[in-house]
């Protein structure tokens, strides 16, 4: 028993018991609005593991949050509320669809420039976002939730413009196919390809009905960069002395307004990679008219606050946010519950977290019931020697 | 000792736990009614917790309380206000921009048959209030607008006000001049022969000399036992409180200054409100001596000491250390030699949720002894820590790699001392070095200061304690108004002087 308590003052256990807790409250309300729990979560975990496409869109669809969860998870290690993932993450799209448009380099070239050209669009907004808070005390919420806007009509201003727009649909034109960042691309559609992949049913599946592509892996290798980057390196060190404490930093002479910038300007570049790889890695690799934020950014926060901030923690968790979306699709076609219970799980887990000293409070109430337990014996065993 | 009714308080074995930690373990205490009773003992060791729990604050989680001889249990502080306790915090509670009056009834106000607040009828209770006990406090002042000493008085009023029979007075000199002290002492008196009922918690021996008639001290939640103070000394008391003798006195050998090394003219520092707060100030420290800087706080010593090391913009004015470094960085300071031992360690020295290796490194972490290129060595800090760790007697031994807020306040401040030092700086500033820390630890930063003295470094020591300043310094210049209104050599001056000249009354 003392292995659980012991468990439970880890901070992992916060964020288990968050997820428990999510899961249970979900379950109760599909019973409440009359729906079979049991059925739920048969179809919930079959649209996520049900099929190699299923899994590969799983996957498909964590990278953008995963990277934008990585980016918020800097940020906040640093001190900083970086709510304009979502603005930074759709100039991404924006930057890499018109580079990728506009340049028809070779794949080796065109693939490095587009990418990253959408990821310093996004570090340009982020550094903007951190001069102005560095340099004239604009909290970066308030100018972050500003940016996003912004940001949502020039991707609209941008695909109805005369020199993007696609006529006829309401995308711009898709990028050069020299830029595209699918596994396989050319082979998997030609003679040979298809060949192979009607002998490998599960590779067909997996290459052919989904936009499997190579970002995951850059997530993935930008999530561990990231880590070692706060852990390991001096910069790493003085952002994260500045957002525990930035007066001490100031003191010991750490220049905490270009701390900030940078900060911003990394995660930003973060978020511009997120959309980069999207528009690069999926169909119609281009941007559509947004009526709404897409939530590639908020959702991002969600990844980072169950990962309890640690980015490589956000791999797990935008994994398991994106099976939540991707299963929760299933499971309003298939038994009819609607989608929004998944979301309220979601926004159930996320609270849970928020509350870091759960699982340790658990750990302090089994304590003093033992204790309690200890004393009743041995009074107990006192009286029975009186 | 069995409850007793000529006893206002007591309480017995009382036991108080936060998760594995005891704060308390089976303390007694018993206040006699009409007395002044003393609770001493070093930060930490329970004091306030214990006086807490009597205000409602806290439960016990073991023990009884007894008031007037019958067992109460407090579950809140309105229960202890209803049971005739009142507490004057450390931090005074006050709406600054209240009235006094106003101040005094928030939480119990007066109001009219209709349920709204009488003004008049509240502002003569209090009149009536201040003229019983002989306070001299206006009423209809605002508290912004009133000295320390009666911001304090207000306190009191406030729980007398409810009734109070038995004060507590949680660290009340620590903000007062020495002639405030004198004050609050009288009025302590005055409280005494009304009929009430004083606890009085300090860790200052002298002032338990001075006003209590007996003292209960507690060493690390333990109870050590009440003592008569008209039959106890100074070194008595602290022997106690520590648990072995204490050196009280600072011993050091006549400063043998060199070359100025800290030059300041004319500074002028505004607060982040745009008010003056250093007014022209002038001020050398010479290589090989320590000068205090003696005021009450508020008279720009924050102000001061920020705008040497560059953390706020000064006005006008130069500082200059070998050359004129005033409105640079933090970093172009510390460049300079000059190192800072902050007021609040807390704020300004730590990172506390940072391992206390990488709080070593804080000021050195990018130079290249400490990794390469543009990774940290985290080997070659643990190492560095170790030798501090060793060096400065930072326990427990072995906490390199552990959050340093889990350290006690007084290893805190050493990890910061051994930093600042370790760097052998030309201008050391110790700023309130010794706050909150017990009595063993301040003789560690006083001997400290004096060696890093002798090894020929400036010390410009500025704090809120008088004896300290007077006790440390070889020079002792006053602060008032952000400017430095006196300069002495340390054993020309008395207390009372000095305390004048705080106030700003010596210059005539």
């Amino acid at each position: 028993m003392s292995g659980l308590v012991k468990f439970l003052r880890r901070p992992i256990a916060s964020t288990l018991v968050a997820v428990l807790v999510g899961l249970l409250i979900a379950i109760l309300l599909v019973l409440v609005t009359g729906y079979d729990p049991l059925q739920t979560v048969a179809t919930l975990v079959h649209g996520v593991f049900g099929s190699p496409k299923y899994i590969t869109n799983v996957i498909i669809k964590a990278t953008p949050i995963l990277l934008t969860g990585v980016a918020v998870s800097f940020a906040f290690r640093t001190g900083l509320f970086n709510i304009g993932a979502e603005g930074q993450y759709i100039l991404g799209t924006i930057v890499a669809t018109i580079v990728g448009v506009s340049v028809n380099l070779p794949a080796v070239l065109q693939i490095p420039l587009v990418v990253l050209s959408g990821a310093l669009g996004g570090a340009l907004l982020g550094a903007l976002i951190g001069f102005l808070k560095a340099r004239l005390g604009i909290h970066e919420v308030i100018t972050s939730i500003m940016t996003n806007w912004i940001m949502l009509y020039l991707c609209n201003f941008v695909v109805s413009s005369e020199a993007f727009h696609n006529p006829n649909s309401n995308t711009a034109y898709p990028i050069n196919p020299s830029g595209y960042t699918m596994i396989l691309p050319q082979w998997k559609v030609s003679d040979e390809g298809i060949e192979y992949l009607l002998q490998h049913p599960w590779l067909r599946d997996v290459l052919l009905k989904t936009d499997l592509n190579v970002g995951f892996l850059v997530a993935v290798f930008v999530a561990i960069v990231v880590g070692i980057l706060l852990k390991r390196t001096k910069l790493g060190y003085q952002l994260r002395a500045v957002g525990l404490n930035k007066d001490a930093a100031r003191f010991s002479g750490i220049a905490v307004e270009r701390s900030v910038v940078l900060c911003m300007l990394i995660s930003g570049g973060i978020c511009g990679l997120a959309g980069a790889l999207n528009i690069t890695g999926i169909n119609p690799h281009t941007l559509s008219t947004l009526v709404a934020q897409e939530g590639y950014g908020f959702n991002g926060l969600s990844v980072a606050f169950i990962a309890g901030c640690s980015t490589v923690g956000c791999i797990p968790s935008s994994l398991f946010f994106s099976a939540l979306m991707y299963g929760g699709m299933t499971v309003q076609q298939v038994v009819g519950v609607p989608s929004e219970i998944i979301n309220i799980m979601i926004g159930i887990i996320v609270f849970f977290t928020a509350i870091p000293s759960m699982a340790p409070w658990i750990a302090d109430a089994i304590e003093r019931r033992r204790s309690r337990e200890n004393k009743n014996l041995a009074q107990e065993t006192k009286g029975e020697e009186a | 000792m069995e409850p007793d009714s000529s006893y206002a308080v007591q309480m017995h074995g009382i036991t108080k736990r936060f998760g594995n930690y005891t704060a308390l373990s089976q303390v007694d205490l018993n206040v006699r009614k009409q007395s002044v009773h003393a609770i001493l003992g070093e930060n930490g060791a329970g004091k306030t917790t214990l006086m807490n729990i009597l205000y409602g604050l806290y439960q016990a989680d073991e023990g009884t309380i007894y008031l007037n001889g019958t067992p109460h249990s407090i579950t809140g502080p309105n229960e202890a206000i209803s049971n005739g306790i009142g507490m004057v915090h450390q931090h005074f509670m006050l709406v600054e921009n209240f009235t006094v009056t106003e101040n005094i009834m928030l939480g119990d106000e007066v109001c009219g048959p209709a349920g709204t607040l009488d003004m008049r009828m509240a502002r003569k209770q209090v009149l009536d209030l201040v003229e019983q006990y002989g306070f001299e406090v206006d009423p209809d002042a605002r508290i912004e607008d009133i000295s320390v000493g009666m911001q304090q008085r207000v306190e009191i009023l406030k729980a007398l006000f409810r009734g109070a029979q038995t004060l507590i007075l949680d660290e009340p000199t620590a903000v007062l001049t020495p002639q405030e002290i004198d004050k609050l002492l009288q009025i302590m008196d005055d409280l005494v022969a009304s009929g009430k009922t004083i606890i009085i918690i300090t860790h200052k021996l002298k002032e338990i000399l001075r006003s209590a008639d007996e003292c209960t001290i507690i060493r690390r939640g333990e109870y050590m036992g009440t003592v008569d103070v008209s039959q106890s000394s100074e070194e008595d008391l602290a022997a106690k409180m520590v648990g072995r003798n204490v050196n009280l006195k600072v011993e050091k050998t006549p400063a043998t200054p060199g070359e100025v090394v800290l030059d300041v003219n004319g500074l002028v520092v505004r607060d982040d409100r745009g008010i003056e707060q250093v007014c022209g100030l002038d001020l050398k420290v010479r290589a090989g001596e320590i000068v205090g800087i003696a005021g009450i706080d508020g008279n720009g010593q924050e102000e001061l000491v920020n705008a040497i090391v560059s953390m706020t913009k000064a006005e006008a004015g130069t500082v200059v250390v070998g050359e004129e470094i005033q409105n640079t960085s933090p970093r172009n300071a510390i460049a300079h030699g000059v190192s800072t031992i902050p007021s609040d360690r807390h704020r300004w020295g730590l990172v506390l949720p940072m391992m206390v290796s990488e709080n070593s490194v804080l000021e050195q972490h990018d130079k290249s002894s400490f990794g390469k290129g543009i990774m940290l060595d985290y080997n070659k800090m643990h190492e560095y820590t170790s030798m501090l760790i060793k060096e400065f007697d930072i326990r427990p031994s072995g906490c390199e790699d552990e959050r340093i807020a889990g350290l006690s306040g007084g290893n805190q401040q050493k990890v910061i001392i051994a930093r600042e030092v370790t760097q052998a700086p030309k201008l050391l500033i110790a700023f309130q070095p010794t706050r909150g820390l017990d009595v063993g630890a301040i003789e560690f930063v006083h001997k400290t200061l004096i060696s890093e003295r002798d090894r020929g470094a400036a010390i410009l020591l500025v704090s809120y304690e008088l004896d300290e300043v007077m006790d440390v310094s070889d020079t002792i210049a006053v602060i008032y108004h952000g400017k430095i209104v006196g300069t002495f050599e340390q054993g020309t001056v008395g207390e009372e002087e000095l305390g004048l000249y705080m106030a700003g009354g010596g210059a005539k």
